[in-house]
């Protein structure tokens, strides 16, 4: 048995599949001195992975998930412990079937081999299914089982003999010394380890190690319910493990894989099964292993019913016995994803909330940020720096996972709202908003208005205009008064609530210096300028795309989105130069948007600052005073505009923003304006010009060359992925965002259907298209252009099909749409001059 | 009076679980005004067992005998001791914590309207009698109150150790011939069959036993293991594991709800020590254990321990044995 | 041959493997981590039940004195094929032998004055955790039936006097072989008997029978139990020998020390 050294330059606690592939990758890229920790024995140290059925269904809605899986795959097959079987979602009722295409959808933008395909087919393959009972199927050939273990060791053992890695079980970590911000050291009870960097990858557990350094790993551990039945005669004299594809019987949350003469059949049907990562049993305490906890057996038996029903001859045949059950523990997050990155804590990273399938492209993708910064899939929506405080409670998790654990093989719509734990954050004039009858999404835990339904009389107003939806699937989470809103703004003007945004301060001698080498856009402006900027990584990929305002010499606001804000905050904190200070505004600022022809009128009528065009320019700030009912506030106004209207975004104290609420929409009431919600400010305004958002069109696998968005010249000064972006402006784009306007809406139903976005993009007889990067093209976003009277689709194309008038197609519930090509930069469809913003 | 039941062996010796009650017995006269402790035996008493239990200062044997004790019945022979119990005017009526011990004071404690203690590893005080006894297989303790008479219990295997009386006893032979009720009599021993020689009783006699576990990973992987035990001249003792999994007979397994065991050395082989197998072999005077994990709880609780996998280790203990010139 | 109808007694214990917890008023094991089950005693006799009642076309009850979660080890053995199932509702600990005794012999006799005779009552031959190696002969004298403690195997067998229960089980001198009238009842050990695992159509079954429940006949008086406590920690004194192969000469130097070798007639 090894002893703990004394010393490491990493130690990575967790010896699973993410700690195994982990070390192997940082082992890869030249990293030594590397010790591993668990507290249980190798090769199954008793956690989630030493009872992972083990399977691999490729395609998720996700991008980022499915690239990672993608490349879990492939790194498992060359460790040559993956057996393909194939895998039918099966279906039993038309709403499943509908998601099924959707899926398709999902496979075809991925790249994912896949087909739906008729209860006879998977009989075939799945002689003992009932095909009765399914209505259709969801076929991926490329679906198979893992040896999680195996592949666990031989990386591991890979890293040691590289003369890399020291592996120590059974031993356990019992603190973590920061010092200054920085990982110092790791106690165990068999001695302290100095350590540069340390992994969190210790899956149910990580919560408590985190808990050690102050750093919140929002996971919770949860139960998912796995029984094995056999010998099934059936099965028996099948060679290797596996010999049947793989069956996920979606509507009742339950899957069937074939594990020799045996069938597993797991669950997520039953109610939410959560526990502390303090109430794990210990190794000594368990029956089986800590992360397989005693078999319910209740919250069980419908599904064995069901499964039953699916497969009652192999499941009830002679000799068949449930020989083992488990509760089996894994993580789950308040929003489904990973929780991957360096903490607040600098040199403490964490990998922790991830499954088989996910491993070993996890692995790679952290042991290449560590090496790095910037991983080759892009893992922001994984970045454990995206929770906000709110999220950081455990009671969070608890309530969204039990909230969502039933979802885990459910319909979840593109816009789906969480129901639990809502109302964290409400802005000042929530109360009005209320009245309204704002309908709240929630961003960032904001409480948001997407619309307000006392804007409905605009629906009428406008007729056809507005583009109703007949579909139901299109039209949930929507509703026709965003596009009466839109149209109101065209002609009058609205008011937004946008006090979700984050908003921090750079002040210090260094804050020029600070902002000048995180953005790319030039900061060395007058005082009073705004700045659009993306921000990138050392690779040149987006990590943001955010506003700067110089508010003074040495004093520098950053307005961001509230959902990656924290993210973006701990980017700039991490690349502060000299004497320079980052401060939280967030909750001190709200935001008040005000756009449309009638802005400068309303905004005149309660100020006595000039807002002419020439007193207050495009893309200049300052502060101005503002009559209300209970006297003037001050305003911090900036002339930007992200939905091509003239306008404002109205800065103002938390304390003074519900009365400049209510005067902004007093006094444009008399001109027509109205309050207007998120919907128009995040797709239609902003479509109709062109305008990219982070996470949809932007993310760190895009070029600012790739999404149109380069200037005639790049600023001097350095700044993080300067040169990237050099070389990416000397290449020819491999890929080129376009805007696309579909050109029928009729199905074969004849009603008439809207895209969501995530659809694929094909030859107009459903040919497949590749850009250079090898990607197929999809709907990074999709809305209604109420004012082209269009549905509007941004998508990346090979550089071929990025011509103008380019005739395609958009796949959506397994039909083909006619699409143009409209834009192959970011010049406007709407507006392209941009004459209304002046 | 305290009367101590006194199992013997296939030869008539006193077994030796049996001489520790005797000495428990002594150690509560002890502490109770020097009580005198009698013995009950039901079956012959040689002149060797009579001359033991004088040793270990019993002053009466009372010998029971007769067609009606001949073939073991439950009820029968409590009925019997319990005429003797009640012609001696016994307080405390004990035994050792056999599966027979065990069993005859139940019948006795049910018959007397008492409680019963099984399992009982020490008293600590007389009044109340509280005893403290085994639970769980041995893993916890449980502290009971015996406040009717006669106070019935057994003791735990190894609770103390056999020792015999600074002064010897009388051990006067007082014999009994009692009548048993034939409702006593209905469930009773028919037929003994032999015990096959590779069965438990070579197990819980062996002064070697090798056991084996999860580790050993298979039914055709018990080569090595019984090349050991045959070198030891022991026997093979398994875990619950092992004869759940149909890789071992069951009369081989060592545990709670198998043999217990106490030989001079046991020698697990990939066995971790759960609760249900240490209740079997927490007895044994050393244990040597082959592990691969150097945190499982029966290497913890071993005196020597070897750490690795058992595939490799055992057959280089097997061929350093013949090495050094020793057969099994 | 007549039915023969069974009722097997279990109880719900902790599933303990390694490190056993108690509950703060030192009354019984905590198994809330571990889990429960039924011991494996008790396994092999509700086997031997659903075999003695199939056999002849008898009923196979299976009854426990537990709280509500006890209802889980009643439909376990519902699954794998007792076919009526009896709750008495309580606090197990609050039993001693002889009240969950008197519990019994309560069930058995209301049974019977239904119409349900349990000629065969099987029990386990000791509590996993209790440990307290009694209540079948308790039971026994309660009904005035005789009783055959461990035994590893019972059936029943056909005779012209009727009916008579034959039971093996090891003794100090080898197998012992009971033979005797029913009703009768019988404690088992395991070892005699695969207990089988429940199917799937077995656990859907099990499901769907109804479970009678009823209350204590009395109040219980217990089991003299002072209170339970866990054995200190013994510190490890464990000899690390070696690691692998090479501690082979370490170990046999120990075995010679210890003198469990014989000196072999061959030289090496």
């Amino acid at each position: 048995m090894a002893d703990v050294p004394g010393t490491a330059r990493c130690v990575v606690i967790g010896a699973g599949i993410v700690g195994n592939s982990l070390v192997h990758h940082l082992a890869r890229l030249g990293w030594r001195d590397i010790v591993q920790l668990d507290q249980g024995p190798l090769p199954n140290p008793g956690g989630s992975t030493g009872h992972a059925s083990n399977f691999i269904f490729l395609t998720d809605h996700s991008r980022e998930i499915t690239d990672l899986t993608l490349d879990s795959v492939a790194q498992y097959k060359e460790l040559g412990v993956f057996t393909e079987s194939g895998g039918f979602e099966v279906a039993r009722t038309e709403e499943r079937m509908e998601e099924l295409r959707r899926r398709m959808s999902s496979a075809k933008a991925w790249g994912i081999e896949a087909e739906m395909v008729s209860p006879e087919f998977v009989q075939e393959k799945v002689p003992f299914l009932d095909k009765d009972q399914i209505v259709g199927a969801f076929w991926q050939p490329g679906v198979g089982v893992v040896d999680s273990l195996r592949a666990g060791t031989i990386m591991r053992e890979g890293a040691v003999a590289a003369g890399a890695l020291t592996t120590v079980p059974n031993v356990e970590v019992v603190g973590l010394d920061v010092e200054d911000g920085r990982i110092r050291r790791v106690r165990t009870d068999k001695g302290d380890i100095e350590a540069e960097y340390v992994v969190i990858a210790c899956g149910v557990w990580s919560p408590k190690i985190g808990d050690m350094a102050g750093v919140s790993i929002p996971l919770t551990p949860a139960v998912h319910q796995m029984i094995s039945v056999g010998p099934c005669p059936q099965l028996a004299g099948q060679q290797g493990e596996i010999s049947f594809p793989i069956v996920r019987d979606m509507d009742t949350y339950c899957y069937e894989r074939q594990h020799g003469a045996d069938m597993e059949v797991g669950s997520y049907a039953h109610r939410a099964i959560l526990m502390a990562p303090e109430d794990i049993p210990t190794i000594e305490q368990s029956k089986l292993s800590p992360t397989e906890l005693p078999f319910t057996e209740e919250d069980f038996d419908p599904q064995l019913e069901q499964a039953y029903e699916l497969m009652p001859e192999l499941l009830g045949a002679d000799g068949a016995e449930i020989r083992y059950a488990i509760n089996g523990l894994l993580s789950l997050t308040c929003d489904g994803a990973p929780i991957l990155g360096e903490s607040h804590v600098k040199g403490l990273w964490t990998a922790s909330a991830v499954w088989v399938k996910e491993g070993p492209g996890v692995g790679r993708a952290v042991a290449e940020w560590m090496t790095q910064g910037w991983s080759e899939i892009d893992v922001a929506h994984s970045d454990i720096a995206r929770f906000h405080e709110h999220q950081k409670r455990r009671e969070h998790t608890r309530l969204r996972t039990t909230e969502s654990f039933i979802k885990t093989y459910g319909i979840i719509h593109p816009n789906e709202q969480y129901e639990s734990d809502r109302n964290q954050r409400k802005a000042p004039m929530y109360d009005s908003q209320e009245k309204l009858g704002a309908f709240f999404f929630e961003t960032a835990g904001w409480e948001r208005p997407h619309w307000y339904e006392s804007n409905a009389d605009l629906v009428e107003q406008y007729g056809e205009a507005v583009m109703p939806r007949e579909h139901e699937w299109d039209s949930r989470w929507w509703s026709p008064i965003i596009n009466a809103e839109h149209l109101r703004m065209r002609e009058a003007a609205g008011v937004i609530d946008l006090t979700a945004f984050q908003v921090f301060d750079i002040e210090g001698e260094g804050a020029l210096e600070s902002v000048q080498q995180t953005c790319v856009a030039q900061c060395d402006v007058a005082v009073g300028k705004v700045i659009y900027t993306p921000v990138l990584d050392a690779n040149g990929g987006f990590r943001s795309d955010l506003t700067v305002m110089r508010l003074g010499d040495t004093h520098y606001r950053v307005v961001t989105g509230g959902a990656h804000g924290p993210a973006d905050r701990q980017w700039f904190g991490d690349h502060l130069v000299g004497e320079a200070t980052l401060t939280e505004r967030t909750d001190d600022v709200a935001t008040i948007g005000l756009w449309g022809p009638k802005a400068r009128d309303i905004l005149a009528s309660l100020t006595d600052a000039d807002v002419s065009n020439e007193g207050f320019p495009m893309l200049s700030c300052r502060e101005i005073q503002v009559a209300t009912a209970g006297g003037a506030v001050t305003v911090l106004a900036s002339r930007i505009s992200y939905v091509g209207e003239l306008g404002w975004e109205l800065y103002v104290a938390f304390e003074d923003a519900a009365a400049l609420w209510d005067a902004l929409l007093a006094t444009g009431d008399t001109h027509g304006t109205r309050p207007m919600g998120i919907g128009v400010y995040g797709t239609t305004g902003r479509i109709e010009k062109g305008y990219r958002a982070y996470g949809f069109e932007l993310d760190a696998e895009r070029s600012i060359v790739e999404a149109g968005m380069q200037r005639p010249k790049v600023k001097a000064a350095d700044f993080v992925g300067r040169d990237a972006y050099l070389a990416q402006r000397e290449a020819s784009p491999k890929t080129v965002l376009c805007t696309l306007t579909v050109e029928d809406h009729t199905s074969a139903s004849g009603v008439k259907r809207y895209m969501l976005g995530g659809e694929p993009i094909l030859t107009r007889d459903g040919g497949t298209l590749t850009d250079g990067h090898g990607h197929h093209p999809y709907v990074t976003t999709a809305g209604s252009a109420p004012s082209l009277g269009k549905h509007v689709l941004l998508a990346y194309l090979p550089p071929e099909q990025a011509e103008i008038g380019t005739e395609l197609a958009v796949s959506y519930m397994e039909e083909l749409y006619p699409v143009v090509v409209r834009s192959v930069d970011a010049t406007a469809l709407f507006d392209p001059s941009n004459e209304r913003m002046r | 009076m305290i009367l101590t039941l006194v199992e013997t062996d296939l030869e008539g010796a006193a077994t030796e679980v049996s001489l520790e009650a005797v000495t428990f017995a002594r150690d509560l006269s002890a502490a109770g005004n020097g009580v005198p402790v009698d013995a009950v035996v039901i079956g012959d008493v040689s002149e060797e067992l009579r001359g033991d239990l004088a040793a270990y200062g019993v002053r009466t044997v009372h010998q029971v005998g007769g067609d009606d004790v001949a073939a073991y019945s439950g009820a029968g022979w409590a009925s019997a001791i319990l005429t003797v119990r009640e012609a001696a005017g016994s307080v405390v009526v004990l035994a050792a914590g056999t599966d027979r011990g065990n069993e005859l004071m139940a019948h006795v404690a049910t018959r007397a309207g008492a409680s019963m203690a099984a399992n009982v590893l020490t008293f600590s005080g007389l009044a109340p009698f509280v005893v403290t006894r085994q639970v769980v297989g041995g893993a916890a303790l449980e502290e009971m109150n015996l406040h009717q008479r006669p106070a019935v219990f057994t003791v735990a295997g190894h609770a103390v150790e056999a020792k015999p009386a600074d002064v010897a006893g009388a051990a006067e032979v007082v014999a009994h011939s009692p009548t048993i009720a034939p409702e006593d009599l209905v469930a009773r021993v028919v037929s003994t069959a032999e015990p096959a020689p590779d069965e438990s009783g070579a197990l819980t006699a062996a002064k070697v036993v090798v056991g084996a576990g999860r580790g050993v990973g298979g039914a055709e992987k018990f080569d090595d293991v019984l090349e050991l035990t045959g070198l030891l001249g022991g026997a093979l003792g398994v875990s619950r594991v092992v004869t759940s999994a149909g890789w071992r007979p069951h009369h081989e397994q060592v545990g709670q709800t198998g043999s217990r065991i106490s030989p001079d050395l046991y020698v697990p082989c990939g066995i971790s020590g759960a609760i249900q197998h240490w209740a079997g072999c927490s007895s044994a005077k050393t244990i040597l254990a082959i592990n691969s994990d150097a945190e499982a709880p029966m290497v913890t609780r071993a005196t020597y321990a070897v750490i690795g996998d058992l595939h490799e280790i055992v057959p280089a203990i097997n061929a350093e044995i013949r090495r050094r010139g020793y057969v099994g | 041959m007549a039915s023969v109808g069974v009722l097997v007694c279990v109880k719900r214990v902790p599933d303990i493997t390694e490190e056993v917890a108690l509950t703060e008023d030192g009354q019984s094991v905590d198994g809330r981590r571990a889990g429960f089950t039924m011991s494996a005693h008790e396994e092999c006799a509700v086997e031997l039940a659903v075999q003695v009642a199939g056999g002849s076309d008898g009923e196979a009850t299976v009854l426990t004195i537990g709280d509500a979660d006890a209802v889980e080890q009643l439909r376990n053995a519902l699954a794998v094929g007792c076919t009526a199932a009896t709750h008495v509702v309580g606090e197990p600990f609050a039993f001693g032998p002889a009240d969950v005794a008197r519990e019994i012999a309560a069930v058995v006799r209301d049974h019977e004055s239904a119409g349900r005779s349990h000629d065969l009552v099987l029990l386990g031959n000791d509590a996993a955790d209790s440990g307290d190696f009694q209540v079948g002969i308790r039971l026994a004298y309660e009904l005035g039936r005789p009783v055959v403690n461990g035994a590893s195997t019972v059936a029943v067998e056909d005779t012209p006097e009727g009916p008579v229960v034959v039971a093996v089980g090891e003794g100090p001198e080898g197998q012992e072989t009971y033979r005797m009238p029913l009703p009768a009842v019988v404690t088992i050990r395991e070892g005699g008997v695969e207990p089988r695992y429940p199917s799937v159509p077995g656990r859907l079954k099990a499901k769907k029978i109804p479970i009678e429940e009823r209350q204590p006949t009395a109040e219980p008086a217990g089991a003299s139990r002072v209170r339970m406590t866990l054995p200190p920690p013994t510190p490890s004194a464990v000899q690390i020998l070696g690691e692998g192969p090479e501690a082979a000469p370490a170990v046999v130097d120990v075995l010679e020390k210890l003198g469990v070798l014989t000196p072999g007639k061959v030289a090496p």
